[in-house]
Protein backbone atom coordinates (compact mmCIF):
# COMPACT_ATOMS: atom_id res chain seq x y z
CA UNK A 1 0.00 0.00 0.00
CA UNK A 2 0.90 3.44 -0.34
CA UNK A 3 2.97 4.67 2.53
CA UNK A 4 0.89 7.86 2.36
CA UNK A 5 -2.61 6.02 2.45
CA UNK A 6 -0.95 3.72 5.31
CA UNK A 7 -0.07 6.51 7.28
CA UNK A 8 -3.85 8.21 6.93
CA UNK A 9 -5.38 4.88 7.91
CA UNK A 10 -3.52 4.67 11.18
CA UNK A 11 -3.84 7.89 12.16
CA UNK A 12 -7.49 8.46 11.11
CA UNK A 13 -8.60 5.18 12.74
CA UNK A 14 -6.94 6.14 15.63
CA UNK A 15 -8.40 9.45 16.14
CA UNK A 16 -12.04 7.64 14.75
CA UNK A 17 -11.53 4.84 17.33
CA UNK A 18 -11.01 6.70 19.76
CA UNK A 19 -13.48 9.74 19.33
CA UNK A 20 -16.07 7.16 19.50
CA UNK A 21 -14.92 6.11 22.99
CA UNK A 22 -14.74 9.33 24.42
CA UNK A 23 -18.55 9.99 22.89
CA UNK A 24 -20.04 7.04 25.01
CA UNK A 25 -19.45 9.27 27.79
CA UNK A 26 -21.97 12.10 26.51
CA UNK A 27 -24.67 12.25 28.70
CA UNK A 28 -22.79 10.09 31.41
CA UNK A 29 -19.68 12.06 33.16
CA UNK A 30 -20.02 12.16 35.98
CA UNK A 31 -20.04 16.24 36.56
CA UNK A 32 -21.29 18.50 33.72
CA UNK A 33 -18.27 20.28 33.33
CA UNK A 34 -16.53 17.02 32.47
CA UNK A 35 -19.50 15.44 29.94
CA UNK A 36 -19.30 19.05 28.10
CA UNK A 37 -15.22 18.89 28.12
CA UNK A 38 -15.11 14.83 27.31
CA UNK A 39 -17.38 15.91 24.32
CA UNK A 40 -15.20 18.31 23.07
CA UNK A 41 -12.53 16.13 23.18
CA UNK A 42 -14.55 13.63 20.93
CA UNK A 43 -15.51 15.98 18.23
CA UNK A 44 -11.63 17.32 18.02
CA UNK A 45 -11.00 13.43 17.36
CA UNK A 46 -13.85 12.63 14.99
CA UNK A 47 -12.65 16.08 13.17
CA UNK A 48 -9.55 14.78 12.82
CA UNK A 49 -10.56 11.15 11.72
CA UNK A 50 -12.36 13.25 8.90
CA UNK A 51 -9.10 15.29 7.55
CA UNK A 52 -6.84 11.50 7.90
CA UNK A 53 -9.60 9.32 6.42
CA UNK A 54 -9.99 11.68 3.93
CA UNK A 55 -6.46 11.59 2.61
CA UNK A 56 -6.60 7.89 3.16
CA UNK A 57 -9.61 7.79 0.62
CA UNK A 58 -7.71 9.85 -1.83
CA UNK A 59 -5.06 7.37 -1.94
CA UNK A 60 -7.33 4.67 -2.22
CA UNK A 61 -10.59 5.36 -4.20
CA UNK A 62 -13.35 5.42 -1.00
CA UNK A 63 -14.94 8.69 0.77
CA UNK A 64 -13.74 9.24 4.53
CA UNK A 65 -17.22 7.44 5.72
CA UNK A 66 -17.08 4.74 3.50
CA UNK A 67 -13.71 4.01 5.04
CA UNK A 68 -15.46 4.66 9.01
CA UNK A 69 -18.69 3.02 8.19
CA UNK A 70 -18.07 0.26 6.12
CA UNK A 71 -15.16 -1.37 7.28
CA UNK A 72 -14.92 -4.78 9.26
CA UNK A 73 -12.31 -5.23 12.24
CA UNK A 74 -9.19 -6.82 10.24
CA UNK A 75 -9.31 -3.44 7.97
CA UNK A 76 -8.76 -0.75 10.92
CA UNK A 77 -5.57 -0.03 11.29
CA UNK A 78 -5.60 1.64 14.93
CA UNK A 79 -3.94 0.89 18.21
CA UNK A 80 -5.01 -1.08 20.63
CA UNK A 81 -5.03 1.03 23.00
CA UNK A 82 -7.33 3.07 21.49
CA UNK A 83 -10.37 0.34 21.08
CA UNK A 84 -10.17 -0.69 24.97
CA UNK A 85 -13.36 0.11 26.77
CA UNK A 86 -14.11 2.98 28.87
CA UNK A 87 -14.14 1.33 32.15
CA UNK A 88 -14.48 3.68 35.07
CA UNK A 89 -13.65 7.45 34.84
CA UNK A 90 -10.06 6.58 35.92
CA UNK A 91 -9.09 4.59 33.39
CA UNK A 92 -10.67 6.49 30.69
CA UNK A 93 -8.27 9.65 31.79
CA UNK A 94 -5.38 7.25 31.68
CA UNK A 95 -6.00 5.63 28.31
CA UNK A 96 -6.55 9.39 27.19
CA UNK A 97 -3.44 10.42 28.34
CA UNK A 98 -1.33 7.31 27.53
CA UNK A 99 -2.41 8.29 24.02
CA UNK A 100 -2.25 12.24 24.04
CA UNK A 101 2.00 12.16 24.78
CA UNK A 102 2.64 9.76 22.23
CA UNK A 103 -0.04 11.46 19.74
CA UNK A 104 1.66 14.88 20.48
CA UNK A 105 4.94 13.73 19.59
CA UNK A 106 4.01 11.95 16.62
CA UNK A 107 1.96 15.32 15.45
CA UNK A 108 5.04 17.38 16.26
CA UNK A 109 7.28 15.28 14.08
CA UNK A 110 4.60 14.92 11.05
CA UNK A 111 4.39 18.94 10.66
CA UNK A 112 7.46 19.13 9.00
CA UNK A 113 6.32 15.83 6.91
CA UNK A 114 8.19 15.71 3.44
CA UNK A 115 4.51 15.02 2.19
CA UNK A 116 2.35 18.63 2.47
CA UNK A 117 -0.86 16.98 2.68
CA UNK A 118 0.49 14.89 5.99
CA UNK A 119 2.06 18.29 7.28
CA UNK A 120 -1.38 20.33 6.74
CA UNK A 121 -3.09 17.88 8.80
CA UNK A 122 -0.83 17.58 11.53
CA UNK A 123 -0.55 21.42 11.70
CA UNK A 124 -3.88 21.36 12.33
CA UNK A 125 -4.37 19.01 14.54
CA UNK A 126 -1.64 19.76 17.08
CA UNK A 127 -3.34 22.35 18.47
CA UNK A 128 -5.88 20.77 19.48
CA UNK A 129 -3.74 17.63 21.30
CA UNK A 130 -1.71 19.95 22.70
CA UNK A 131 -4.61 21.06 24.85
CA UNK A 132 -5.85 17.38 25.00
CA UNK A 133 -2.78 16.49 26.59
CA UNK A 134 -2.89 19.72 28.98
CA UNK A 135 -5.84 18.59 30.71
CA UNK A 136 -5.59 14.86 30.51
CA UNK A 137 -2.26 15.72 32.29
CA UNK A 138 -3.89 17.96 34.64
CA UNK A 139 -6.28 15.11 35.63
CA UNK A 140 -4.41 12.46 36.03
CA UNK A 141 -2.22 14.38 38.55
CA UNK A 142 -5.37 15.72 40.34
CA UNK A 143 -6.67 11.80 40.82
CA UNK A 144 -3.62 10.56 40.98
CA UNK A 145 -2.21 12.88 43.98
CA UNK A 146 -6.16 12.61 45.35
CA UNK A 147 -8.10 10.79 47.71
CA UNK A 148 -6.98 7.41 48.40
CA UNK A 149 -9.19 6.13 46.53
CA UNK A 150 -8.84 8.24 43.27
CA UNK A 151 -5.19 7.00 44.09
CA UNK A 152 -5.89 3.51 43.82
CA UNK A 153 -8.27 3.79 40.37
CA UNK A 154 -5.41 5.53 38.47
CA UNK A 155 -2.92 2.63 39.79
CA UNK A 156 -5.00 -0.05 38.92
CA UNK A 157 -5.64 2.18 35.59
CA UNK A 158 -2.06 2.65 34.47
CA UNK A 159 -1.44 -1.23 35.38
CA UNK A 160 -4.53 -2.38 33.30
CA UNK A 161 -3.63 -0.38 30.31
CA UNK A 162 -0.05 -0.29 30.24
CA UNK A 163 0.21 -3.78 28.12
CA UNK A 164 -1.88 -1.80 25.44
CA UNK A 165 0.30 1.56 25.43
CA UNK A 166 3.59 -0.03 23.84
CA UNK A 167 2.06 -0.78 20.76
CA UNK A 168 2.57 2.67 19.96
CA UNK A 169 6.10 2.91 20.64
CA UNK A 170 7.28 -0.72 18.81
CA UNK A 171 8.54 -0.01 15.05
CA UNK A 172 7.09 -1.91 11.93
CA UNK A 173 7.60 -2.08 8.88
CA UNK A 174 4.83 0.89 7.94
CA UNK A 175 6.48 2.75 10.29
CA UNK A 176 10.20 2.46 9.42
CA UNK A 177 9.34 2.83 5.42
CA UNK A 178 7.38 6.10 6.73
CA UNK A 179 10.66 7.22 8.64
CA UNK A 180 12.73 6.56 5.96
CA UNK A 181 10.41 8.46 3.23
CA UNK A 182 10.38 11.24 5.85
CA UNK A 183 7.00 11.14 5.92
CA UNK A 184 6.37 10.56 9.63
CA UNK A 185 9.07 10.86 12.31
CA UNK A 186 11.04 7.63 12.95
CA UNK A 187 9.16 5.82 16.29
CA UNK A 188 12.41 5.75 18.50
CA UNK A 189 12.63 9.35 17.94
CA UNK A 190 9.50 9.76 19.96
CA UNK A 191 10.74 7.48 22.61
CA UNK A 192 12.57 10.10 24.94
CA UNK A 193 9.79 13.06 24.32
CA UNK A 194 7.04 10.30 25.40
CA UNK A 195 9.13 8.92 28.68
CA UNK A 196 9.82 12.22 29.32
CA UNK A 197 5.93 13.08 29.75
CA UNK A 198 5.32 10.12 31.55
CA UNK A 199 8.03 10.70 34.30
CA UNK A 200 6.90 13.75 34.63
CA UNK A 201 3.13 13.71 34.77
CA UNK A 202 2.92 10.20 36.95
CA UNK A 203 5.59 11.34 38.91
CA UNK A 204 4.01 14.32 40.13
CA UNK A 205 0.63 11.75 40.50
CA UNK A 206 2.58 9.81 42.71
CA UNK A 207 1.40 6.88 40.54
CA UNK A 208 4.27 4.31 39.61
CA UNK A 209 5.08 3.24 35.81
CA UNK A 210 5.10 -0.01 35.82
CA UNK A 211 8.29 -2.30 34.94
CA UNK A 212 7.29 -4.78 32.40
CA UNK A 213 7.66 -4.25 28.99
CA UNK A 214 5.32 -6.12 27.29
CA UNK A 215 2.96 -4.59 24.94
CA UNK A 216 0.51 -6.69 22.75
CA UNK A 217 0.91 -5.58 19.07
CA UNK A 218 -1.48 -6.36 16.30
CA UNK A 219 -3.59 -3.40 16.48
CA UNK A 220 -1.68 -1.06 13.93
CA UNK A 221 -1.19 -3.68 11.43
CA UNK A 222 -5.11 -5.02 11.94
CA UNK A 223 -3.38 -8.74 12.52
CA UNK A 224 -4.81 -8.82 15.77
CA UNK A 225 -7.16 -6.79 16.91
CA UNK A 226 -8.35 -7.35 20.67
CA UNK A 227 -12.16 -8.47 21.38
CA UNK A 228 -13.53 -4.91 22.24
CA UNK A 229 -13.07 -3.58 18.71
CA UNK A 230 -16.00 -5.85 17.13
CA UNK A 231 -17.96 -4.45 19.46
CA UNK A 232 -17.87 -0.79 18.99
CA UNK A 233 -18.15 -1.21 15.60
CA UNK A 234 -21.01 -2.84 16.11
CA UNK A 235 -22.60 -0.04 18.11
CA UNK A 236 -20.83 2.74 15.37
CA UNK A 237 -21.58 1.25 12.14
CA UNK A 238 -25.13 -0.14 12.76
CA UNK A 239 -26.82 2.26 11.12
CA UNK A 240 -25.05 2.39 7.58
CA UNK A 241 -24.94 -0.99 8.21
CA UNK A 242 -28.91 -1.39 8.38
CA UNK A 243 -29.67 1.83 5.91
CA UNK A 244 -27.09 1.35 3.38
CA UNK A 245 -26.29 5.26 2.33
CA UNK A 246 -28.81 6.84 4.78
CA UNK A 247 -28.05 10.37 4.83
CA UNK A 248 -29.55 13.20 6.64
CA UNK B 1 -18.23 18.65 54.56
CA UNK B 2 -19.71 19.31 51.04
CA UNK B 3 -19.24 16.57 48.12
CA UNK B 4 -20.04 18.96 45.39
CA UNK B 5 -16.70 20.73 44.02
CA UNK B 6 -16.44 24.93 44.86
CA UNK B 7 -18.31 27.09 42.70
CA UNK B 8 -16.79 29.46 40.28
CA UNK B 9 -17.29 32.42 38.35
CA UNK B 10 -16.39 32.80 34.61
CA UNK B 11 -15.38 35.95 33.01
CA UNK B 12 -14.59 35.92 29.67
CA UNK B 13 -12.90 38.57 27.31
CA UNK B 14 -13.75 38.44 23.43
CA UNK B 15 -11.45 39.10 20.53
CA UNK B 16 -13.61 42.46 20.26
CA UNK B 17 -14.25 43.43 23.84
CA UNK B 18 -12.13 45.47 26.22
CA UNK B 19 -13.00 43.81 29.40
CA UNK B 20 -14.00 41.04 30.88
CA UNK B 21 -17.98 39.80 31.23
CA UNK B 22 -19.75 37.66 33.82
CA UNK B 23 -20.70 34.40 31.33
CA UNK B 24 -21.52 31.92 34.18
CA UNK B 25 -20.30 29.77 36.95
CA UNK B 26 -19.27 26.25 37.08
CA UNK B 27 -18.17 23.87 40.05
CA UNK B 28 -14.48 22.84 39.82
CA UNK B 29 -12.08 21.45 41.95
CA UNK B 30 -9.32 24.44 42.17
CA UNK B 31 -8.60 27.42 40.26
CA UNK B 32 -6.47 25.46 37.43
CA UNK B 33 -9.35 23.00 36.66
CA UNK B 34 -11.51 25.78 36.65
CA UNK B 35 -9.70 27.54 33.61
CA UNK B 36 -9.79 24.35 31.45
CA UNK B 37 -13.27 23.00 32.43
CA UNK B 38 -14.21 27.39 31.39
CA UNK B 39 -12.43 26.89 28.26
CA UNK B 40 -14.69 23.70 27.51
CA UNK B 41 -17.71 25.35 28.88
CA UNK B 42 -17.79 28.42 27.75
CA UNK B 43 -15.36 29.11 24.88
CA UNK B 44 -16.47 26.43 22.51
CA UNK B 45 -17.42 28.44 19.79
CA UNK B 46 -14.60 30.34 19.73
CA UNK B 47 -16.31 33.33 22.36
CA UNK B 48 -13.05 34.37 23.92
CA UNK B 49 -9.36 35.42 24.18
CA UNK B 50 -8.88 35.55 27.44
CA UNK B 51 -10.79 33.49 30.69
CA UNK B 52 -10.92 34.99 33.95
CA UNK B 53 -12.58 32.39 37.14
CA UNK B 54 -12.80 34.03 40.53
CA UNK B 55 -14.07 31.80 43.33
CA UNK B 56 -18.18 33.02 43.96
CA UNK B 57 -17.25 32.54 47.61
CA UNK B 58 -15.03 35.60 47.26
CA UNK B 59 -17.85 37.98 45.50
CA UNK B 60 -19.60 39.87 47.87
CA UNK B 61 -22.71 41.14 46.76
CA UNK B 62 -25.33 43.95 47.16
CA UNK B 63 -28.54 42.91 49.23
CA UNK B 64 -31.06 43.25 46.70
CA UNK B 65 -33.04 44.60 50.03
CA UNK B 66 -31.21 47.29 50.08
CA UNK B 67 -32.18 48.97 46.86
CA UNK B 68 -34.50 51.18 47.94
CA UNK B 69 -31.74 53.24 49.51
CA UNK B 70 -29.10 52.08 47.41
CA UNK B 71 -30.64 52.86 44.17
CA UNK B 72 -33.50 55.09 44.00
CA UNK B 73 -31.62 58.70 45.28
CA UNK B 74 -30.32 58.23 41.68
CA UNK B 75 -32.94 58.18 40.20
CA UNK B 76 -33.90 61.97 40.34
CA UNK B 77 -30.84 63.11 39.89
CA UNK B 78 -30.66 64.19 36.11
CA UNK B 79 -28.00 66.45 35.87
CA UNK B 80 -25.44 63.12 36.41
CA UNK B 81 -25.82 62.39 33.15
CA UNK B 82 -24.02 63.92 30.65
CA UNK B 83 -26.69 65.04 28.13
CA UNK B 84 -26.64 69.15 28.19
CA UNK B 85 -24.09 69.95 26.79
CA UNK B 86 -23.07 70.15 22.71
CA UNK B 87 -20.23 67.59 21.66
CA UNK B 88 -18.03 69.62 19.39
CA UNK B 89 -18.10 67.34 15.57
CA UNK B 90 -14.47 66.85 16.13
CA UNK B 91 -14.14 65.01 19.40
CA UNK B 92 -15.14 61.92 17.20
CA UNK B 93 -17.09 59.28 18.89
CA UNK B 94 -17.85 59.16 22.93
Amino acid sequence: MDPVGALALRMGDNALILGHRVSEWCGHAPVLEEDIALANIALDLIGQAQLWLGLAGEVDGRSADELAFLRDTWDFRCLLLVEQPNGDFGRTVMRQFLFDAWHVEMLRGMCGSSEPRVSEIAQKAVREVEYHLERSSAQVIALGDGTEESHARMQAALEWLWPWAGEALAADPVDVALAEAGIAPAVEDLRPGWEATLRAVLGEATLTIPESDFAHRGGKDGKRHSEALGHLLTQMQWLQRAYPGAEW
Amino acid sequence: MSREWPLWEVFIRGSHGMSHRHVGSLHAADAEHALLSARDVYTRRNEGVSIWVVPSVQITASNPDDKGPFYEPSQSKVYRHPSFFDIPDDVGAM
